[in-house]
């Protein structure tokens, strides 16, 4: 038997992932997040936050994350609203404290310390480097 | 003293027993179809340790430790102890036999660990090597999950090929007696690889192994599927039970009806949510020494063809783009030492 005859059996027997279904919660968890962001934006503007307010609204969405993932709730959501969960800011913080939680036991240098980006490290780094080519780009064109 | 047969089999023709064993499990297994067979269940997935690794340490040196009193073995009357698990550097076992005082080997065949310390523990007691000899394994899902995959609390859906790692452990306690189960045969697996890359996907990538090594064990037996009450194999799942069966259809040995598989029985799939099904080495080797083991004592089940299956990939070979090498070992377990007494 081939490789391609393989996989293509493989293809066959292994079960797909519900598409239509996975997008829509992902829609719809990942909205709600976004409300609430934007909830907390409109409170800290009435509060008199002005410009301040989507930061002030980002970091409480990035506690409120950090928080039920140390409860143990945010993967247990996370499971139903897939991408909707992981990529807003509350993903990010998601994936530095799970990471920081689970490598505790290899102690706080090198353990937590270290291997707290394990997953975030990635987004920082070709996040940074985006934002700098996109620098580049404005100051060319500007 | 083993005699080959065919190219890769080998008779053992002292018939060793499994004169003990015993299976261990935490929540998960607890909660599963085979619960009532466990010698023991923890409620507590740490089984009261700091870390995952010493609650992995614990649970199989207590499956060792269970073993050796059912057949009232000292553990200073053991000969070699050969024990695996999937941490890296094996520390699992190492740590388990830290205060066992048994000489000890410690094996890496991934997920297949059962059915190789069996196998080796098989010939060396048929080769007078040695007397009594143990085979155990462990896995953990929350030391596998922080080796292979992410941190326990991160928010990522798994695919619904993935498998779920059994928390459990099984040990054996082989040596020469007039009691079931008799292992009667062993065919060592060669690796295979059919070029599946995707981590999620084990039992695909483990499937083509296990065919081979069932090919090879029938060609050199000159039997066939249907002279087994059971064909048995460690944690393929879904998916990959599906490909197997597929595979030996293929080869002209149709065995839909005979297989089954360890990964398929020990959780609830779609009650438990564990998706493809159970895997890990504990899977195989909880589930043999549970369920397995005391029908074949008791004659329920005659001749069973065990096969603990191994997806032999690291983390780093995978993220190098390296497909996934499989390996399947095979034993032949009989309520019987050989044929003449069978009929």
């Amino acid at each position: 038997m081939t490789k391609q005859e393989y996989a293509l059996w493989a293809q066959q027997e292994s079960p797909k992932s519900k598409g239509l279904g996975d997008i829509l919660r992902a829609f719809l968890f990942g909205g709600l997040i976004c409300v609430i962001g934007q909830l907390l934006i409109f409170f800290f503007e009435n509060r008199g936050a002005g410009e301040m307010a989507p930061v002030f609204a980002s970091a409480c969405l990035v506690v409120l994350s950090a928080i039920l993932t140390g409860i143990n709730i945010y993967d247990n959501i996370a499971k139903y609203a897939g991408a909707g969960t992981l990529v807003p800011i509350t993903g990010f913080a998601n994936s530095m404290v799970s990471a920081a939680m689970e490598f505790k036991t290899e102690g706080f240098i090198l353990g937590l310390g270290a291997k707290m980006f394990i997953i975030a490290g990635p987004v920082i780094v070709y996040g940074v480097s985006a934002s700098v080519i996109y620098g580049i780009i404005l100051f060319l064109l500007g | 003293m083993p005699k080959k047969i065919g190219s890769k089999t080998l008779l053992l023709t002292s018939s060793p027993s499994i004169i003990g064993y015993a299976a261990v499990g935490a929540k998960k297994e607890k909660q599963g179809p085979l619960a009532d067979y466990f010698d023991y269940l923890s409620e507590d997935s740490s089984f009261g340790e700091k870390t995952w690794e010493k609650a992995e340490t614990l649970m199989q040196k207590k499956a060792i430790e269970l073993a050796l009193q059912k057949c009232s073995v000292q553990k200073t009357d053991v000969d070699f102890l050969f024990a695996g698990d999937l941490l890296n550097q094996c520390i699992g076992s190492a740590y388990a036999s830290r205060d066992m005082a048994m000489p000890f080997f410690g094996l890496y065949g991934a997920c297949s660990t059962m059915s190789e310390s069996l196998c080796l523990a098989a010939m060396f007691v048929d080769g007078q090597l040695a007397n009594r000899c143990v085979a155990a394994t462990s896995s953990h899902f929350c030391s596998a999950e922080r080796q292979f995959r992410f941190p326990l609390e991160y928010g990522g859906q798994r695919t619904p090929t993935s498998q779920w790692t059994v928390t459990g452990s099984g040990a054996c306690v082989v040596a020469p007696s007039k009691q079931a189960p008799y292992l009667r045969a062993v065919t060592v697996g060669t690796v295979a690889d059919l070029g599946i890359t995707d981590i999620n996907n084990m039992g695909a990538a483990m499937a083509p192994a296990a065919a081979q090594t069932l090919c090879q064990f029938f060609s050199d037996t000159s039997t066939r599927p249907e002279d087994y009450d059971l064909i048995l194999t460690g944690d393929l799942g879904f998916v990959g039970s599906r490909l197997l069966e597929r595979m030996m259809q293929a080869e002209g040995y149709p065995m839909a009806k005979l297989h089954n598989d360890c990964g398929l029985m020990i959780y609830d799939r779609v009650k438990q949510d564990v998706h493809a099904g159970g895997s890990g080495c504990g899977c195989a080797a909880s589930v043999l020494c549970s369920f397995i083991l005391p029908q074949i004592a008791c004659q329920r089940l005659k001749n069973v063809l065990f096969m603990a299956t191994g997806a032999l990939m690291s983390p780093t070979s995978n993220q190098q783009g390296e497909s996934i090498p499989g390996i399947a070992h095979l034993l032949h377990i009989s309520a019987f030492p050989n044929e003449k007494e069978a009929k």
